[in-house]
C-alpha cells in the first residue's frame, strides 16, 4: 500500500486536547510542514503563549518554551539575540497577542526582529470559557458580553494585520482564514513565505490565521464556518497586507 | 591583579563581565540607570549585548528567553520596576532558568522617591511573585563586595538553577570606593544541557516550561524545588558577625545600614558598652542560626534598617522569644544616622531583657 499521507516529522505523536472543530490542530500542522519542507526543524525554538495553544510546547517535535502571558514575542526575542542562526516561532491567539501582549509585539515588530509570528484569531477566549476578546466583533455574543459587544462599553475590534503592517521593521504580514481547504492551501503558502522572511534575514512576519472556537461561540462545527464566512471575513479581509515591495 | 577607583553602579556591571555575563537587557529607572549606561558601553567590547526593552515586563522575559538559549544574563532596575518584573521572576523560578536580577532600591510604597531604601525586603525574601517559591538574596555592602557578589550571583544561578537576587540602594550604586580587580581569573560557565537551543544541539527535545496541569506533577515539581531550597538553606547562608562574641546588644543590619552600625558598634564600646553586629550577607537564605545563637548570649536584639520592620521579623523568628528584639528605622529614603542608633542603642541596652 501506496502510504499518502504522515503526520509531519515536526509534529510529535501525542493526542491533541483540541475540541472538535477547532483549527488550532489545522494550523500546528501546517506550521510543522512548513519547517520539514525549509529543512530547520532541528534549529527551530517555538514559543507557546496562554490560552488553549500553550500546549503547543506539547505538540511540536522542536524545543518549544512556554510564555507568560503575552510576552512569547519578548521571549523569543531572547532567545534570537543569543542565537541569531536559529528559527524562531511565537504561536499566541487573539487574547494573548491582542489584549496583554499588544505592547510586546509592536516593539517586536519595530525592532524588526527576524522571527515568525503566528497569530490565531477565533475571537473569542477559549481556555478560559468563552469571554470577550480584543478581536470579538460588535454584536458578538460572549460570556462577557451577554447583550452582545458594544461599541460604547466594549471599545471596538482590532484589526491587527492592518495595525502592523505600516509599521517599519515588519516585512510580511498575510491574513489567512482555516475554513476551507482552497484557503489552508493558502494558508500554508502564508505561513512558508513567513518563515522564509526570516531565514533570509529581511525582517518580523505575521500570519494571522482566521479560525473557528465552535465550543465557545456556542455553535456546531459547520455552522461555526458558516458563521466565519458571513460575519468574520467581511470584518477581517484576507490576503497580503505588508510584503518586501511595501504595504498593501 | 589590578586596583581602580570604582562606583557601586559601574561593579554591578563590571562585576557582572567578569562573570561571563554577555547579556543584559533593561529598561531605565532612577538609581539604577546607571548600570544600564556603563554597560551599553561596556558589554559591546566584550562582545556582548545591551538592549533597551520597552519596559520592565520585556526586559524580565528578554531575560527569560536568553536563559533559555543558555545565555549568563541579567537585568537591573529599581524598585517599582522591579515590582514589574514579578511575574517573570515566579515564571522564571519555575521553570528553573538561571539569571541575575539587580534591584537598587528606592523609597516607596507607590512611586515613592529615588532616595534610598531597604523597603523590598519583603518582596525580595519572600519569592516576590505569585506561587511557591524563593530567589536567592544577596546584600552586598561595599564595592569590592558588589565586584566580587555578582560572580557569586551567576554561579549560585547556574548551580541551582534558579534566580538570584542582588539587592542594594543608591547609596551604594553612587559610592566610590577602591576595588582590586583579579583580571587573571577565569570563568567556568557549566554547561546547560536543558537549554531550548534546537534540537540538532542536544540530544532528544528540550521543553522549557513552568504548566503542570496533572496536580501530581505540579506537586512533584513543587516538591523538587523545596528540596533545593533546603540544601540553599544549608549550604549557602552567609552572614558576617562583628564583636559578636561577648555582645550583650546584638545589632543586625545589611547593606548601607550595616557600615553605619559597625561604626556605632565600635563608639558603643568606647563608651562601655559591649555591642555587636550580625550583617546577614544572604538575605535568603536568612542565617537564623546566627540571630538564635546571639539570642543566647546577648540580653536583646536590635534591628536596624530603612524600613518600618521588615528583616525585624526575621529576627524575631531567629530569636524564637529568648530576648527582646528592637526594631530602628529611617523612612522614605532617609538614612539612619551613626548617634540616632547609637542612642537608640543606649535606650534598648538599658532596658535589655525586660520588653519590648
Amino acid at each position: 500500500m501506496k502510504k499518502i499521507t504522515a503526520r509531519p516529522y515536526s509534529l510529535r505523536d501525542v493526542p491533541f486536547h483540541y475540541c472538535p472543530g477547532c483549527m488550532h490542530g489545522i494550523a500546528h500542522r501546517l506550521v510543522a510542514e512548513v519547517i520539514d519542507e525549509l529543512g530547520v526543524s532541528g534549529r527551530t525554538i517555538g514559543i507557546s503563549s496562554v490560552g488553549c495553544s500553550v500546549f503547543a510546547k506539547h505538540y511540536f517535535n522542536v524545543d518549544m518554551i512556554q510564555a507568560a502571558h503575552g510576552r512569547a514575542p519578548a521571549v523569543a526575542t531572547g532567545v534570537k539575540r543569543v542565537l541569531p542562526d536559529r528559527v524562531l516561532f511565537t504561536y499566541q491567539g487573539d487574547g494573548d497577542l491582542a489584549a496583554i501582549g499588544i505592547g510586546d509585539f509592536i516593539h517586536t515588530a519595530s525592532r524588526g526582529e527576524k522571527i515568525t509570528t503566528i497569530f490565531v484569531n477565533n475571537t473569542v477566549y477559549g481556555m478560559t470559557g468563552g469571554q470577550m476578546a480584543p478581536t470579538t466583533l460588535i454584536g458578538q455574543v460572549t460570556k462577557t458580553t451577554p447583550f452582545g459587544r458594544s461599541v460604547e462599553i466594549n471599545g471596538n475590534p482590532i484589526r491587527v494585520c492592518e495595525l502592523i503592517a505600516p509599521v517599519e521593521g515588519v516585512a510580511y504580514v498575510e491574513r489567512v482564514s482555516l475554513h476551507n481547504p482552497k484557503e489552508i492551501i493558502k494558508a500554508k503558502k502564508a505561513i512558508k513565505r513567513a518563515f522564509e522572511m526570516q531565514l533570509n534575514g529581511i525582517g518580523f512576519s505575521l500570519v494571522e490565521a482566521l479560525s473557528a472556537c465552535p465550543t465557545n461561540l456556542g455553535l456546531s462545527p459547520l455552522e461555526a464556518i458558516k458563521w466565519m464566512e458571513e460575519k468574520m471575513i467581511p470584518f477581517y479581509p484576507l490576503g497580503v497586507y505588508k510584503s518586501p515591495a511595501g504595504v498593501v | 591583579m589590578r586596583r581602580f577607583l570604582m562606583k557601586g553602579n559601574d561593579a554591578i556591571g563590571e562585576g557582572a563581565i567578569l562573570a561571563g555575563c554577555r547579556h543584559f537587557f533593561g529598561y531605565p529607572i532612577t538609581p539604577q540607570s546607571e548600570v544600564a549606561h556603563y554597560l551599553a558601553k561596556r558589554l559591546p567590547e566584550v562582545g556582548g549585548l545591551f538592549m533597551q526593552a520597552e519596559s520592565e515586563l520585556a526586559s524580565i522575559n528578554l531575560v527569560f528567553g536568553a536563559a533559555c538559549a543558555g545565555a549568563r544574563v541579567m537585568t537591573a532596575s529599581s524598585s517599582p520596576g522591579v515590582s514589574l518584573m514579578q511575574e517573570g521572576l515566579s515564571f522564571l523560578a519555575g521553570s528553573e532558568l538561571p539569571c541575575v536580577l539587580v534591584n537598587i532600591m528606592r523609597g516607596g510604597p507607590g512611586l515613592g522617591n529615588i532616595g534610598p531604601s531597604q523597603g523590598d525586603y519583603f518582596q525580595a525574601t519572600r519569592g516576590g511573585g505569585h506561587g511557591d517559591y524563593y530567589t536567592i538574596v544577596l546584600a552586598p555592602n561595599s564595592v569590592q563586595e558588589i565586584l566580587d557578589i555578582m560572580k557569586k550571583a551567576f554561579d549560585l544561578s547556574d548551580m541551582y538553577r534558579m534566580p538570584v537576587v542582588v539587592m542594594a540602594d543608591g547609596i551604594m550604586g553612587q559610592m566610590m570606593e577602591p576595588v582590586v580587580i583579579d583580571e587573571e581569573k577565569s570563568v567556568e560557565i557549566p554547561p546547560r544541557p536543558w537549554a531550548t537551543i534546537g534540537r540538532d544541539y542536544h540530544e532528544d527535545r528540550n521543553e522549557i516550561n513552568s504548566l503542570f496541569v496533572v496536580l501530581e506533577e505540579m506537586e512533584e515539581v513543587n516538591l523538587r524545588l523545596l528540596h533545593k531550597y533546603e540544601e540553599i538553606r544549608a549550604k549557602e547562608t552567609l552572614c558576617e558577625e562583628y564583636m559578636l562574641n561577648d555582645a550583650e546588644v546584638a545589632l543586625v543590619a545589611f547593606g548601607t545600614v550595616s557600615r553605619i552600625c559597625r561604626a556605632v558598634v565600635d563608639k558603643a564600646r568606647e563608651q562601655g558598652i559591649r555591642a555587636g553586629l550580625i550583617r546577614p550577607i544572604t538575605l535568603w537564605p536568612f542565617p537564623y542560626d546566627v540571630i538564635s545563637r546571639a539570642a543566647k548570649s546577648a540580653q536583646c536584639l536590635l534591628a536596624v534598617e530603612m524600613n518600618m520592620g521588615q528583616m525585624f521579623e526575621d529576627v524575631e523568628i531567629g530569636a524564637k522569644g529568648r530576648v527582646p528584639v528592637y526594631h530602628y528605622g529611617r523612612l522614605g529614603g532617609m538614612v539612619p544616622l551613626a548617634k540616632d542608633i547609637l542612642e537608640e542603642l543606649k535606650k534598648v541596652s538599658e532596658r535589655g531583657g525586660t520588653g519590648r
